[in-house]
């Protein structure tokens, strides 16, 4: 804590002190036993791990678990290098603490090219990032990085912890700890004794930590790469899983909301009294606006509905504000303008970028669009909290529990050190719970009905029009290309508004700033195809539209156009899809491979009558995905069949995880392509609910096939990979099938 | 109001115009049942009323009372129903919020057609999941109804 808050007044003042910092070694990520508290019978071997008296072993968790895995791939990566069965490990939730700060997901928002990633300039950028993130505690889930991140530091802890257990038992033997063994959860002796977990906790106590460890040789993995079950699946058949939602805490109370229709609005006045008279209502409250959050009123009462039914008592006046007039129509139409337009920040230039069109025997452009998306995770927005004798307690399924305590903190007007987050299990998050924009909101509440605890909980209709949305999005791509028709240069111009620094100043306003953003271009300039000139410019254009992280981010719309428009150009060159996309591959097998892999197993350019093929390919957050959808069109209504994934991830940790994952991307990334679509005007979200932004359900769902290509070395992200490239992946097929080209999502047929 | 739920009778003060999802959520405490959308959009408060599914959501505790209510609480007996059964064995569940309802949405199908088709399938299971397990809810319902023509 003290070496951040220095780092921190080091950064901000830019100071020399970096300098001397820089010749520090990284700090470590083991952690040591004082990392945990400290728990009667039970002995923390480090800031990972715990070995409990009945036997069971404690795998701290510093990520959120929202349906992609998590709890079960972490806990596997202990598992495997302490021998210890899977379902011997018990989950808690970490404590905030800098050795579980997600050091990948920095790394991986550097603006470097896969192909560059060798470079001493990337390597040098992502060493000192990566020094950075190590004393940061951010505790994100998010950027497909929780196994990445882990990869070293859990296993490294999982060797330590394996270590002691053998030094342990040695002891109590008199034998060398060499002729001892982890077998199945326990200790054995080469002469045949045995001892549990649990009878180690005494012995232990007086082990230390291992100065250095040893990880085990991949080839004797025996869990990770096999399907085993989910740790959270009994639970959740059963109605037991705890969601934030589910909260219930002795004299708790409910909060319903009523938030400022409009963007930017403000209260003027309002009436509760009404409201106040009804039976089960505490009190009625105005809220501000902080963190992201609209100004709202609240209703306080002994339950939801009772609370909700209480809000329409209330009489609450507004200020529409600056955006009244504010209309996403409008602002597309000038953002389409800006394309035509110079200036913005070139994140990448390769050869003589821009300026080699000028040798092309033909210059082959397209102008694509994507709209505004709502997250609609199934569990709407909810905090609960409690403000008694000081100390505030927040519960909260969130993905960032540590910036949620700074958020708390700062509403609260105390320390961080006075706020406990306990983070529940998430319904769903995709970016959304990356946001605390409901975390003010509970605490004011917690503060008016102190020492009473709140739910706050937003319907729907508040889900939906009070998101944080994926940005809008134009782009013009342009091609040079040679007299038969390949192309050698690859230019990109694209205009949308940037995610991130909108999200530093909601969650750190003291650090808000104009800076590039590597989310707006991803999936434009980082893909592998090989063009001798490249070059790609983005324009960031501000509107009063909240935007924030959505499912594979900037991946999701640029992925969009990036393969739509590989797609073009083969026409364009007669030459057919795959085939096309593997001529401009010469230089990465990787990628060939897997996508002749993908090709293989769907029986490209055997599409069943009726129905065509359409392919695409995607690198995002280390993991290559290579899919072919099968689609039909019928009455104007375009209809996903089946679409075959074929994966790179490195070493695979849970091949089932990552079916799932597939699985669960292409419906995330088929609702978005064929429905989704957020506008705006006069200021607010025409979107209410599920009728009106409709999302996949079970009879249009494709069948789904996963294939993977396991290539070892450090597991790549799945939990966002697969959903950039089912859009082109569709569009290219509804073009093989019709022969209109759609380069506006949702994808919409003329009729 | 006196309503019968997971086979035993409960009393409750609960306002006739409050929809059993609340009821079951705030006043119960039988927190399994979820709230997804307000409206019957979703099916994420799923549960089974005199054998049949019903969205808790937009069910008047009125209409609820008097009713055999059935929710994913009292879905299993001594042992897991098979769909809980299949719904491990297939690893269908990802956040999980949406599978309570799911399970009691294919529970009310199951009830009515103990071999559904594709088509009664998509017909009955109309609950919205964000995380797209909908593959695997068709497997397991199908898996369910195998095992439970196996051990009648």
């Amino acid at each position: 804590m003290k070496r951040r808050a220095f780092l921190l007044g080091a950064l901000g003042t830019g100071g020399a002190l970096i300098v001397g910092w820089s010749f520090l070694p990284p700090r470590s990520r083991m952690g040591d036993r004082d990392t945990l508290p400290p728990m009667d019978g039970a002995v923390s071997l480090n800031g990972w791990l715990r070995v409990e008296r009945d036997g069971a072993l404690v795998v701290v968790m510093p990520r959120s678990e929202m349906g992609q895995g998590v709890y079960t791939g972490l806990a596997m990566l202990a598992a495997e290098e302490l021998d210890v069965p899977l379902a011997r490990v018990r989950l808690e939730q970490a404590p905030i603490d800098a050795i579980f700060g997600n050091v990948a997901t920095l790394v991986m928002s550097l603006p470097f090219h896969p192909d560059d990633a060798k470079s001493t300039e990337a390597r040098a950028a992502a060493w000192f990032v990566a020094k950075v993130g190590r004393e940061l505690d951010l505790q994100i889930t998010g950027g497909s990085s929780s196994l990445r991140d882990a990869w070293l530091p859990m296993r490294r802890a999982g060797a330590a912890a394996r270590a002691m257990l053998l030094e342990a038992a040695a002891r109590i033997w008199r034998v060398p700890a060499g002729e001892c063994s982890v077998v199945e959860g326990e200790v054995r002796h080469a002469g045949g004794k045995r001892l549990q977990l649990g009878e180690l906790v005494g012995a232990l106590r007086e082990v230390p930590l291992p100065s250095e460890v040893t990880l085990k040789d991949p080839k004797r993995f025996r869990l990770i790469g096999t399907p085993a079950a989910r740790l959270d699946v009994p639970d959740k058949v059963t109605g037991r899983a705890r969601f934030g939602i589910d909260v219930r805490l002795p004299g708790m109370l409910y909060a319903a909301l009523r938030p400022c229709p409009t963007l930017g609005g403000t209260l003027l006045s309002f009436d509760g009294d009404a409201a106040l008279a009804l039976p089960g209502v505490v009190r009625v409250s105005a809220l501000a606006a902080a963190a992201g959050c609209a100004p709202a009123v609240a209703v306080v009462a002994n339950s939801w509905w009772r609370a909700a039914q209480a809000l329409a008592a209330v009489r609450a006046d507004w200020d529409p504000g600056p955006y009244a007039g504010f209309d996403s129509a409008h602002l597309l139409a000038e953002m389409n303008a800006a394309l035509q337009n110079g200036g913005g920040f070139t994140y990448y230039k390769r050869g003589r970028g821009e300026a080699a069109l000028l040798d092309a025997v033909q210059v082959y452009g397209a102008d694509y669009s994507a709209p505004y998306l709502a997250h609609a995770t199934m569990e709407p927005m909810n905090c609960t909290a409690q403000f008694a004798h000081g100390r505030l307690r927040i519960w909260a399924p969130t993905q960032v529990p540590s910036i949620l305590r700074d958020v708390a903190a700062r509403a609260a007007g105390i320390d961080a050190a006075h706020v406990e987050v306990n983070v529940t299990l998430l319904g769903g998050g995709f970016g959304r719970r990356l946001e605390t924009d409901f975390v003010p909101q509970a605490v004011w509440l917690a503060r008016d009905v102190s020492p009473a605890p709140v739910q706050v909980i937003w319907t729907r209709e508040q889900d939906m029009t009070h998101d944080f949305y994926r940005p809008a999005a134009v782009a013009r791509l342009r091609a040079g290309l040679d007299g038969k028709r390949m192309p050698f240069s690859w230019v990109t111009r694209s205009v949308s508004d940037a995610v991130v620094p909108q999200y530093v100043s909601r969650a750190y306003p003291a650090l808000a700033m104009d800076m590039p953003d590597r989310t707006t271009v991803e999936g434009l300039f980082d893909q592998s195809y090989e063009f001798a000139h490249r070059q790609c410019t983005h324009l960031t254009w501000k509107s009063p539209a909240p935007v924030g992280f959505w499912r594979s981010v900037g991946h999701s719309h640029n992925a969009f156009f990036t393969e739509s428009f590989i797609d073009e150009l083969a026409h364009n060159a007669k030459a057919d899809p795959y085939d096309f996309r593997r001529l401009l591959l010469a230089r990465h097998a990787r990628h060939r491979t897997l996508l002749e892999y993908a090709a293989l197993k769907a029986g490209w350019g055997r599409a069943p009558n009726g129905r065509a093929q359409g392919v695409a390919l995607h690198e995002s957050f280390g993991t290559i995905v290579a899919q072919v959808a099968e689609v039909s069109v019928a009455r104007g209504a375009i209809r996903v069949h089946r679409v075959v994934c074929a994966v790179d991830c490195g070493t695979v940790v849970n091949p089932e995880l990552v079916a799932q994952q597939m699985e669960g991307a292409v419906v995330f990334g088929l609702s978005a392509a064929l429905y989704g679509e957020i506008t705006f005007k006069e200021g607010r979200v025409e979107q209410r609910n599920f009728p009106q932004y409709p999302v996949l359900g079970m009879a249009e769902a494709p069948v789904v096939e996963t294939y993977l290509l396991p290539n070892g070395g450090t597991p790549g992200g799945i939990g966002e990979v697969g959903t950039p490239p089912v859009a082109p992946a569709v569009a290219n097929a509804v073009y093989r099938l019709t022969g209109q080209r759609l380069r506006s999502l949702p994808l919409r047929l003329e009729s | 109001m006196q309503f019968r739920i997971n086979g035993k009778s409960v009393q409750v003060d609960a306002d006739p115009a409050m929809p059993l999802l609340w009821v079951l959520r705030d006043l119960l405490d039988l927190t399994g049942t979820k709230f997804g959308c307000g409206i019957g959009a979703c099916g994420a408060c799923t549960v089974l009323a005199d054998n049949r599914a019903v969205r808790s959501c937009v069910t008047m505790a009125r209409d609820a009372a008097g009713r055999d209510i059935r929710t994913i609480e009292g879905l299993a007996g001594d042992t897991l129903h098979a769909l809980q059964q299949a719904w491990i064995d297939r690893q269908v569940p990802q956040c999980g919020y949406c599978q309570s309802g799911m399970l009691m949405a294919a529970a009310g199908l199951l009830a009515q057609t103990a071999n559904p088709s594709d088509a009664q399938i998509d017909a009955a299971m109309t609950n919205i999941c964000r995380c797209g397990t909908y593959q695997r809810v068709r497997e397991a319902i199908k898996l369910a109804a195998r095992s439970a023509r196996r051990s009648p």
